[in-house]
């Protein structure tokens, strides 16, 4: 076969099964047990720093 | 040390261009070997003058170059509106193609001057000052590397320099959106890669345990471009003292290529790398986190798994495989889902804070944005559809939908950012005029409303007069005739231009006055403005 048929049929079947399958697990991850916490604390990012880099505050965190 | 460095490789390249200029085969590039010149000799001017003294100490946020580039940004926005006016100008009234700038100012080199100037020189300098700022902010560390920094930020204006020089001057390699000859393709390769080091190197000594959303779009937009940008300009050149390059692909592969280039140019840079800015600027301007963290990864690994096989939409009806724009349509239809995600992320953000779009002239900037996105994500997925993309390919109605995406969506975020950014980084306790942001809201947005309006009718109308047939099935209408026929629309077109372009020269003077005038922020610790 060509190179380009082999490629095209490795892309048709495994690739996009695989690419389809990390992309449900990403999905799947945001769920998990535990998350909530964590992406609250990650939405708050934006207000935390905003004059001072963290190792120049006091109160910087752990 | 590093200073000798700099100048043997200043000295080095300023006599090499120097030599290149003397067997330059063309004008472009005899005029950009000069321009290398002149750049090369003033930063070894400038380095030399300030050897020896005493190195400032590093300490805070790296804030200077984003001073510098916040204001270029609203610069170049002026600009890239001007010659697009203009230029809409030109298509109502071809007598603007003056017989003494032919050949260099006729709208054939306007445009690409125009897309150039908004693209890549407004949108991507706000995006890597932007990102300079909420990178810093929201891993609570400094940029990775100070002398790093300015190189990606200057190196890319010089991009720019050569791109706009070159396309007056007729180096181009014809390729939408990726115009620039070989030599600025390689000096762009350069300077991206030390733009991701520099995103990367920063992500890595964050002080926060996880990577904010916003840097994550940013990092995808970095990635994608450098990918992007050395498949698509893939070429030889015909002399390395010539501007004039060849493609290495060709036929249906190249236009292939162009367009997967040319579709995620626009996921990646005007979706992936504003989308950045959205997730930080509407939280900071509304004081509130965004409304659902989960939501917006969920968006990123959506856009990002589409995004990026929807480019042959943009080739239907043509020699590509029949598969291969079928696959175009599916994801372009599948992606609005991501993207209307999204939006809603966006505008609930805003939930429990309505009142501030009464308000707050800047929130309600950017809540116009974010709808001018969710708008315009549903325009592009159904102008993919084969039967509709028969209809609106080619015509206006194309310009139309890029337009309400480029002037509403990475126009207004941008805007919204620049009043959020100016009073923050010169340490003010607001901008100079809150009623002026009002007019340059409503200007901006009814410039908007007229140009995308104008384009449906004109686009709709040329599309139906080209496929019109008479009972014997020879065409009713000639080209000419649908030219004559859009004439009116393009005169609304060109004044909602006018419209926009005044919003935004009122932006800059109030953004000018708010560094001048405007008092300072009393409560906020020294140090920021200090550096």
């Amino acid at each position: 076969m060509d190179t380009y048929s082999i490629f095209r049929q490795i892309a048709d079947s495994w690739v996009l099964l695989a690419m389809f399958l990390f992309f449900i697990f990403t999905v799947l991850w945001v769920f998990r047990p535990g998350s909530k916490e964590l992406h609250k604390d990650a939405a708050q990012a934006p207000f935390r720093h905003d004059d001072q880099p963290a190792q120049d505050t006091e109160e910087a965190r752990q | 040390m590093w200073d000798y460095l700099k100048l043997v490789i200043y000295g080095l390249i300023a006599i090499l261009a120097a030599i290149a200029s003397t067997y330059a085969r063309d004008l472009a590039y005899l005029v950009h070997a000069i321009l290398v010149v002149a750049i090369a000799a003033g930063l070894f001017i400038y380095t030399l003058r300030r050897m020896g003294h005493e190195k400032p100490a590093i300490s805070g946020y790296l804030d200077a170059p984003i001073r510098v580039g916040v204001a270029l940004t609203a610069f170049w926005g002026v600009v890239g509106f001007l010659v697009g006016t203009y230029i809409a100008f030109m298509l109502a009234f071809p007598e603007m193609n003056f017989a003494w700038a032919e050949g260099y100012l006729n709208f054939g080199r306007l445009r690409p001057l125009h897309t150039s100037a908004v693209i890549f020189a407004f949108g991507g300098t706000a995006l890597i000052t932007s990102s300079f700022y909420v990178v810093q902010r929201t891993t609570g560390a400094r940029l990775w590397n100070d002398g790093l920094a300015w190189f990606v930020f200057w190196g890319y204006q010089i991009v720019i320099l050569l791109a706009a020089t070159g396309y007056i001057l007729g180096s181009t390699q014809s390729k939408e959106y990726a115009e620039p000859e070989w030599y600025t393709d390689i000096w762009l390769t350069l300077v991206w890669v030390g733009y991701l080091v520099l995103f990367m190197g920063t992500l890595m000594k964050r002080k926060e345990p996880h990577i904010y959303v916003a840097n994550w779009f940013y990092l995808s937009f970095i990635i994608t471009i450098a990918m992007l940008h050395v498949v698509n300009n893939l070429s030889i050149p015909v002399s390395v003292f010539g501007s004039k390059s060849v493609q290495v692909f060709a036929g249906v592969q190249d236009a292939m290529t162009q367009w997967w280039y040319g579709h995620n140019a626009v996921g990646f840079f005007l979706t992936a790398g504003f989308l950045g800015m959205m997730y930080y600027f509407i939280p900071k301007q509304a004081e509130r986190p965004v409304f659902s963290y989960k939501l917006s990864i969920i968006h990123f690994w959506a856009l990002i798994f589409l995004y990026i096989w929807a480019g042959p939409h943009h080739l239907h009806y043509t020699a590509l495989p029949d598969w291969a724009s079928t696959l175009g349509m599916v994801f372009s239809v599948v992606l609005w889902m991501p993207s209307w995600g999204g939006m809603i992320n966006g505008l609930m953000t805003l939930s429990g804070a309505w009142d501030k779009l009464r308000t707050d002239p800047i929130i309600r900037m950017m809540v116009v944005s974010v709808g001018f996105y969710g708008m315009s994500t549903f325009e592009g997925p159904m102008m993919s559809i084969k039967a509709v993309n028969s209809l609106s390919h080619y015509t206006d109605w194309t310009i139309g939908h890029v337009h309400s995406g480029a002037l509403g969506w990475n126009g207004m975020i941008t805007f919204g950012m620049l009043y959020f950014l100016f009073p923050k980084l010169w340490n003010k306790a607001g901008l100079y005029s809150l009623r002026l942001v009002s007019w340059h809201f409503w200007l901006a947005t009814i410039g908007i409303v007229l140009y995308a309006a104008s384009m449906w009718v004109t686009g709709i109308m040329e599309g139906l007069m080209w496929r019109e047939v008479d009972a014997q099935g020879f065409l009713v209408n000639s080209f000419a005739d649908t030219v004559a026929a859009k004439f009116p629309m393009y005169l609304v077109r060109g004044f909602g231009g006018v419209l926009y372009l005044t919003g935004a020269l009122i932006m800059a003077y109030n953004l000018w006055m708010t560094v001048r005038r405007a008092p300072l922020d009393e409560s906020a610790p020294a140090t920021a403005a200090a550096e």
